[in-house]
């Protein structure tokens, strides 16, 4: 759950790194945020291991954190 | 009574068609108890949501004193009515916001801030008044529609913050129950097409099933958008990183929001211009009946701006579109006829949720599909108890929690019909000079919740769930009838003068307490399915809600 919501926040703050006009960005990150959020539940729930599931959501946060970063 | 008799066979190769580990058995876990911790949670806001589709005729019929509206007023009138008592009333208000009356309003809506010297007082005022005079109406103090319709999405007794971030999580959890669901259940679409009547837990599954199908584009529709109407609270932390100037700030409210911003008074006192003409410009831009809000900062003050607020008529958007004007001298400053993409989508996915845009088919059937939601999550609830009561060791002593979830499923379900029905008794039987009286109401809202718990625990779990129904049945069957005895405005008389806002409201009452009845008829005759002929099997829950359990 709480992995989720990290990835969650990640994603909606990394659309800022997207070429579009600042609210505009900030508008379709909070509105992709929860596409994102049940995915990453999903996820965790339907592999074997919690192991595997902090690397599935590892994975996907990494190129979440490194354009987030960038605008941080 | 529907037959039992061959429960026994199925019984045995009814459990949910999951075979084997994979995506589809852990799916099953996550959907159950995702599902169940919230569920009751989410029964409530499906229902009072539900309701809230007429929130505005229940508004009006929980203010009797207000006559029925024959036609809509004219509305740049109303709003030069209503500015001017503003300006007269709360003078020094840094904002204040009205909502003209339309079709399905008698009345104004107005808020505002409260002027910053007032310290000590709560920052914002609210209050209804008469496009006719202007003046706050003197209708009997309520919440009316609203308190079902701002429990949908906070709560009460407890702080709005923790209210909204609580339904933001029970949302979340049914966006996962609902994906988690269509996983678990492959052949959905063949399932849909299955009903079986009359066995037990696959007739509940059935039901769950079909309803959840059924309205599936809707339910889903309606969880994501839910969370899309608070987004900006749940994920507030894109706009911490990027915005970070007031003029920023403006810029993103401006795409989210009619409301303009207070900015600094100039302190130089000037008369507010002609608020009518600004909303005549508006009427001519967008139509006559589609002109909703007016919101004005720093009225009487040089720096004063006004923006005129378009209505959602012939756009399915919430996303703002307005005139600014310059308060002092009512000239046009911009007209703000679009939002960018990300923000449009935004205001048709809020738009979709309020469902504020139709006209009254598409509001039934916004009642209805949502009334079909209410029974999925109903339904599910149920099914929870129905499956685990066959795999009790002893069905007439359970477990704790099976006990817990059985007892509070009966509160959630039947305890809320009632006490939804007592709100609107206490409306109407409460004195009207009762000090904080629209508060009472809702204690007796709570009150009579609380009370169907109780009952729910003291009682036998069939009977409770019989006697709440038909406890719930009572109560609105006679609220017509209390309702002609306390106003002066008893059903016939508003049949006769075609009042169909109160005319609706009391016969939808009764269609309600039929359903209630038929519910309860049902949960008293079902007689308890037979595993085996040596040991009887008790399955208390309601069959009958298989239909429709949307009241």
């Amino acid at each position: 759950m709480v992995g989720g919501y990290a990835v969650a926040a990640l994603g909606s703050v990394a659309v800022l790194a997207l070429p579009m006009a600042k609210p505009q960005a900030v508008i379709a990150g909070m509105l992709a945020s929860f596409a994102i959020y049940a995915g990453a539940v999903i996820w965790v729930f339907a592999v074997r291991s919690a192991t595997r599931a902090w690397a599935g959501l590892a994975v996907a946060a990494a190129p979440l954190l490194l354009a987030a970063w960038s605008v941080w | 009574m529907v037959g039992v008799v061959t429960e026994t066979r199925l019984d045995r190769d009814d459990a949910p068609r999951l075979t084997g580990p994979g995506i589809r058995q852990s799916m099953s876990g996550l959907h159950t108890w995702a599902g169940l911790l919230l569920g009751w949670v989410l029964y409530a806001m499906f229902l009072t949501g539900t309701v809230s589709y007429f929130k505005d005729e229940l508004s009006q019929w929980t203010r009797p004193e207000l006559p029925h509206q024959v036609a809509v007023p004219d509305r740049a009138a109303v709003a030069q009515r209503v500015a001017d008592e503003l300006t007269r009333t709360v003078p020094g208000s840094p904002q204040w916001s009205m909502r003209l009356p339309d079709a399905r309003n008698n009345s104004v809506y107005a808020f505002w801030r409260a002027a910053p010297q007032a310290a000590g007082r709560r920052g914002f005022g609210e209050g209804r008044f008469d496009p006719a005079t202007g003046r706050q109406v003197a209708a009997r103090d309520t919440l009316g529609g609203d308190f079902f319709y701002r429990f949908h999405f906070q709560f009460h007794y407890m702080s709005v913050f923790w209210g909204r971030l609580l339904a933001g999580a029970a949302a979340m959890f049914m966006l996962v129950a609902i994906l988690s669901g269509v996983i678990t259940h492959k052949k959905i679409f063949v399932d849909f097409f299955t009903f079986r009547w009359g066995k037990g837990q696959r007739s509940w599954l059935d039901a769950h099933n079909a309803l959840s199908v059924f309205g599936l584009p809707f339910h889903l529709m309606i969880t994501y958008t839910g969370l899309v109407t608070l987004m900006a609270m749940y994920v507030p932390w894109g706009e911490q990183a990027a915005i970070k100037t007031p003029a920023e700030r403006q810029e993103l409210s401006a795409q989210l929001s009619a409301f303009i911003q207070p900015g600094k008074p100039s302190g130089e006192a000037a008369p507010l211009a002609s608020v009518a003409d600004m909303v005549r410009q508006a009427q001519q831009r967008w139509g006559r009946d589609n002109v909703a809000q007016v919101t004005v900062t720093h009225a009487g003050d040089a720096a004063a701006r006004v923006a005129v607020a378009r209505g959602e008529a012939g756009r399915v958007s919430m996303s703002p579109q307005y005139m600014e004007f310059e308060g002092a001298t009512g000239r046009l400053v911009d007209a703000h006829e679009g939002v960018g993409a990300a923000a449009e989508t935004r205001g048709v996915l809020y738009a979709l949720h309020l469902g504020r845009f139709g006209d009254i088919v598409t509001r039934w059937l916004y009642f209805l599909v949502s009334g079909a939601g209410t029974a999925m999550v109903g339904t599910g609830l149920v099914l929870w108890t129905v499956k685990r009561r066959r795999h009790l060791a002893d069905p007439d002593r359970p477990h704790f929690g099976f006990y817990i979830v059985e007892r509070l499923n009966i509160a959630a379900i039947a305890g809320l019909s009632v006490a939804m029905t007592v709100f609107l008794w206490a409306n109407r039987l409460l004195p009207l000079g009762l000090a904080g009286r629209a508060d009472w109401e809702i204690h007796a809202f709570f009150a009579a919740w609380g009370l169907t718990l109780l009952h729910a625990v003291l009682r036998p779990a069939r009977k409770a769930w019989v006697e709440q129904l038909w406890a719930a049945c009572a109560l609105l069957a006679l609220l017509p009838v209390v309702s002609a005895v306390t106003t002066q405005r008893p059903l016939w008389q508003s049949l006769y003068a075609g009042d169909w806002v109160f005319a609706g409201i009391e016969l939808m009452l009764w269609a309600l307490a039929a359903l209630h009845a038929v519910l309860a008829i049902r949960t008293a005759r079902h007689r308890p399915a037979m595993r085996s002929a040596r040991r009887p099997v008790r399955d208390p829950a309601r069959r009958a809600a298989l239909g429709e359990a949307g009241a």
